[in-house]
């Protein structure tokens, strides 16, 4: 595999040593928006961490995903709080208007949809991420407005 | 070892220090419940049903709980019991299958402790997933994993880990979902998995199983027919068919292991290509003969050409006993000392130069000691994949603490175990060696001693290596002169270092300078004679040292003993009643011209497919042509056998008795398994026949038991080797007498030379014979495949192994590949100086900008057309680890 001088540029800040692998993660995915196979084994390399075990760490964590997340990225909220307060439905009519479940990614890579368990605004339930946006007080209704005229959600 | 008691429900039992409860209740034969334990790994405790009460402690592990003495474990009191019934429920209420239709069935960890514990059908079908998931990988041709069945005890993950260092599996999606998986989640056979089937072997329960599988009727122990570390297998016999395979766990040489070919590939025993009568050649065909028929036209027409105008060609397939009658039968039957075999094509330079240094040409020390080695220096030697169960003692050395420094001019997979890498250029071997010297020297880490008492010509030695200063050999070798350095002092400070070296080092017009070179190093260093260093050129066949060991060279009688010397002509002409040659004969490579010149009109090969194998093969094709009589005997109908005027059915190695000597010289039992295919015979029995139908005396040993007495009689190496001494783990020669225990380590007291001391020998650079120049820009090294074997004969009729590897593959750098505009995948043109062929082009990394390369297992693609038989002067072998290249795309092929 040719190196990518993207990885390059985050090894260079570490000394590849076992105990920075999680950090590394995260910065590639932090960079390309998800763990690819080609990135996982540029870290294994790296670190001399036989890749089976990058993977299998990589997969422990919730917050690494393998597949490419859209432009747009929306993360309903199932905690307590907007589960209570009907996320299942907010959930529903977002699959439903982007055409994807959960965990998905439409294929022209705009919009990617995921649950996450709670993300500490339960008094703004029930609540949703778009980006790093966070939208209080869902609705059904309002599913189609969070992504605004041209189609694409506030950053 | 010390030994303490301790006492388990109320009985008291001895352990060992240092064993755990677990260990030491199995070897009383108390049955404690257990998944994840396997007596080859670390324990992790992970299944929790080996719970136990140890008196005053409570409850623990039983696995991670060392024995101390006077310890009171009770193995189920009720809480205990509650604890393993709910943790095994658990783990049932995931099981899916039907118990009576798996392969595990009444070996299975799962039943015994579900038997043990006691299952309740009301709780059990409460707690019950619903549904299997039906996810099983199927895609190894070898075996499968059922996710529904694994129990997820992790001995298949720590088995590829801890044992195999291959690392291809892990836990994955840890928590509910977890199971075992590839990286990404792949099918195994997209994996970095080699298929060795140890996971397979390890599995407490049908999750990973042989694909095929028949419950042997009986079991025989013999030795594995591919490369020379010579493991030791049980092969499983029902209705006269070899149905399975198993690493023999008492063997000192693979202690149960094996590598994918040693386990799975033996199916070409029964292939319907194996060759079941004679052929002899009729207007042009082969056609179908009677053993008598044949026998009879061979040695009619061999009579014709007694003496110099005859060569033949041993075998090192095939067993020491036929290869001592072969050379026999070329000596004294046919008058000649025109007899070789294949050893010419990888270690002729190793018994060249070391027989001149050290006085011997073999493996000096033992695979077993590895282990033990402080340092392994790995030059020329991609062992994981020629040599993989040495792979393993490698890997475990490096486990242990050792320094692995792997020099090779590709990025093979050892690399990833080494602290150092060095990556010189294709045949700048010498120079890299003797920088390192120079820096051992320079800094005076050689080992004073060693030097001044046990080695001679030190200082006409040390003076050559002036020429070796770190820039001059960076400008040569390309390796960076910090690198030698590092490598050079790691080697010279852990001790004991023991040095590995294969065909990158001695295929070269200067193989044997590569050997001295490489036991200056040892000998500098004080590493010769000391367990776990030692200098261990890793021989390639099954039998190759036995071959040599049994005098099928030109020069040599058994026992190396030289053919020129009178009295040991003397000795052998009482013995074998016949007048010898005194005059050597020709080498395997010198033959082929003997051949094309019409010195040579006769010729009889045993086992070998020179067509293929042979540097140069228009070369080769051009001498056979020449021939008037040629016979040859295989298993199969091989490239060269296609050409003989008789072909002789020979019979398999599970179809016949004798011995293999592997490459650190333990001559081992080969066992019959199962009757020849149709008529096949064993050599022994064709070279006896047709030596006694030209009327030879002294051909008459029936059994290979009697012809092994008559090697022991002649060959002072072999003299205590008798067939009931070899069957617990054979015997390392020299073993000269009956009571003798065989020799695991060489020259510890003194060098086999004729003062008895070691010789340094001053080198310089020598670069290959043929390097890139504008018309043919690149270089050509060859290599092999872990899933292949030689030119293939035997595992592409391995179905399984085909799968897995189904054509040559030219490895090249995507640069080059980018310059060239060719794309992986696409069917390019490799040109040499001397011929021509198409193959598949695959961009690695892991050959540097310059180099390609490619293996010779593929009859398809005869990599021999192009390597040049360039000669190394003192031991004669061709060039083929280097040649010069130029490789075009093919328009309209993709």
């Amino acid at each position: 595999m040719q190196s990518d001088p993207r990885l390059e540029a985050i090894f260079s800040s570490f000394d590849g040593c076992r105990e920075e692998l999680i950090l590394l993660l995260q910065r590639v995915q932090e960079e390309f928006g998800y763990l690819s196979d080609a990135g996982m084994e540029a870290v294994a390399r790296f670190t001399g961490v036989p890749e089976g075990t990058v993977f299998g760490i990589a997969t422990f964590y919730a917050q690494f995903r393998f597949t490419p997340v859209g432009r747009n990225h929306v993360a309903v909220c199932r905690g307590t709080a907007c589960h209570v307060r009907g996320a299942r439905c907010i959930l529903e009519a977002f699959e439903q208007h982007l055409g994807i479940k959960q965990g998905q990614t439409t294929p022209d890579r705009e919009y990617s949809l995921e649950t996450v368990a709670c993300i500490g605004a339960c008094g703004l339930s029930p609540c949703v991420m778009t980006n790093k946006k966070v939208q209080a007080k869902m609705t059904p209704g309002k599913v189609a407005e969070v992504f605004g005229r041209n189609g694409s959600a506030a950053k | 070892m010390e030994r303490l008691s301790i006492t388990i429900d109320g009985a008291i039992i001895e352990a060992p220090t240092g064993s755990n409860l677990l260990e030491a209740a199995l070897a009383a034969g108390v049955y404690i419940p257990h998944l994840c334990h396997h007596p080859d790994l670390e324990p992790t405790g992970s299944c929790r049903l080996c719970l136990v009460d140890v008196e005053g402690r409570g409850q623990v592990l039983a696995c991670r709980t060392p024995v101390e003495e006077g310890m009171g474990v009770r193995t189920d009191p009720g809480e205990v019991e509650f604890a393993r019934r709910v943790t095994l429920e658990l783990l049932i209420a995931n099981h899916h299958g039907d118990c009576l239709s798996c392969v595990q069935n009444q070996n299975c960890q799962l039943q015994q402790a579900a038997a043990r514990v006691g299952i309740d059908p009301q709780r059990m079908a409460r707690l019950r997933h619903p549904e299997p998931s039906g996810e099983r990988d199927a895609s190894n041709p070898f075996f499968t994993l059922d996710h529904d069945k694994c129990v997820l005890c992790g001995i298949c993950i720590r088995t590829c880990n801890e044992v195999a260092g291959v690392d291809a599996l892990e836990f994955a999606f840890r928590g509910h979902r977890m199971r075992v998986s590839t990286f990404g989640n792949r099918p195994i056979v997209e994996s970095r998995c080699e298929s060795c089937g140890e996971c397979v072997e390890r599995c407490p329960v049908g999750a990973l199983v042989p694909k095929r599988f028949q419950q042997p009727a009986r079991e025989v122990r013999t030795i594995c027919p591919y490369c020379g570390t010579g493991c030791s297998i049980a092969l499983g016999v029902r209705s006269g068919r070899i149905v399975s395979v198993e690493g023999d766990r008492s063997s000192p040489v693979n202690r149960g292991r094996l590598c994918v070919k040693g386990r799975y590939g033996h199916d070409f025993v029964h292939h319907p290509d194996r060759l079941t009568t004679p052929l002899i050649k009729r207007f042009g065909r082969l056609v179908e003969a009677s053993w008598d028929e044949a026998l009879d036209l061979v040695a009619r027409k061999l009579a014709v050409y007694r003496g110099n105008r005859f060569t033949a060609m041993a075998s090192a397939r095939c067993t020491n006993e036929e290869n001592y009658l072969i050379q026999k039968f070329a000596r004294a039957v046919m008058g000649t000392n025109n007899v070789d075999h294949c050893a010419r094509l990888c270690h002729a330079p190793s018994v060249a130069g070391l027989a001149q240094t050290l006085g011997s040409g073999a493996m000096t020390n033992s695979i077993g000691e590895l282990r033990d080695a402080a340092c392994i220096l790995a030059i020329g030697t991609n062992t994981t994949a020629a040599h993989p169960i040495i792979g393993l003692h490698v890997k475990e050395a490096v486990r242990r603490g050792a320094e692995l420094i792997v020099v090779n001019p590709k990025d093979i997979d050892l690399g990833r175990h080494a602290s150092i890498r060095l990556r010189q250029r294709p045949g700048s071997d010498v120079a890299v060696l003797m920088g390192m010297m120079r820096v051992i020297v320079e800094e005076e880490l050689f080992d004073h001693g060693f030097v001044a008492e046990r080695c001679e010509n030190f200082e006409a030695f040390r003076s050559s290596l002036g020429g070796f200063d770190l820039e001059r050999v960076e400008q040569i070798s390309g390796v960076p002169g910090q690198a030698i350095v590092d490598a050079a002092r790691t080697y010279a400070t852990r001790k004991p270092a023991a040095i590995l070296y294969a065909m990158g080092i001695t295929q070269h017009s200067h193989g044997t300078d590569n050997v001295l070179a490489v036991s200056n190093l040892a000998l500098l260093t004080g590493n010769v004679g000391r367990p776990a260093g030692g200098i261990n050129p890793l021989r390639g066949q099954n039998n190759v040292q036995g071959a040599c060991d049994m005098g099928a060279l030109p020069n040599v009688y058994p026992g190396y003993q030289k053919v020129a010397d009178p009295a040991v002509r003397s000795k052998f002409q009482a013995a074998w009643q016949a007048e010898l040659s005194d005059r050597p004969g020709l080498a395997l490579t010198e033959m082929f011209h003997a051949m094309s010149a019409g010195r040579v009109k006769a010729l009889y090969v045993v086992g070998e497919n020179p067509v293929l194998s042979e540097a140069d093969s228009s070369h080769v094709l051009e001498g056979l042509s020449q021939l008037d009589f040629f016979v040859c005997q295989d298993i199969f109908l091989t490239e060269t056998a296609r050409l003989a005027d008789v072909v002789l059915p020979a019979a398999s190695f599970a179809e016949k008795d004798g011995t293999f000597t592997n490459t650190e010289r333990r001559v081992q039992r080969v066992r019959t398994a199962v009757e020849p295919v149709g008529q096949a015979k064993p050599d022994w029995w064709i070279v006896n026949q047709i030596a006694r139908r030209m009327g030879a005396v002294s051909f008459d040993c029936g059994n290979p038991q009697a012809i092994s007495a008559e090697i022991a009689a002649v060959t002072p190496s072999y003299g205590g080797m008798a067939y009931e001494r070899l069957d617990h783990g054979g015997l390392q020669w020299p073993c000269p007498t009956p009571d003798h225990p065989g020799t695991p380590v060489l020259h510890t007291e003194r060098f086999n030379t004729t003062g008895g001391k070691a010789r340094f020998v001053p080198l310089e650079y020598k670069p290959p014979a043929e390097l890139s120049d504008p018309e043919y820009p690149l270089l050509l090294t060859t290599d092999r495949s872990l899933y292949h074997y030689h030119t293939s004969t035997m595992t592409l009729r391995v179905e399984g192994l085909k799968t897995l590897s189904d054509r040559e593959l030219l490895r090249i750098h995507p640069d080059d590949a980018a310059r060239l505009e060719i794309a992986d995948g696409q069917t390019v043109e490799v040109r040499s100086r001397r011929g021509r062929l198409e193959v598949e082009a695959r961009l690695t990394e892991a050959c540097p900008p310059g180099l390609v390369s490619l293996t010779f297992h593929f009859p398809d693609a005869p990599t021999n057309v192009l390597t040049h038989a360039a000669l190394d002067p003192a031991s004669k072998i061709p060039e083929t680890k280097v040649c010069a290249v130029r490789i075009e795309k093919l328009n309209g092929k993709a």
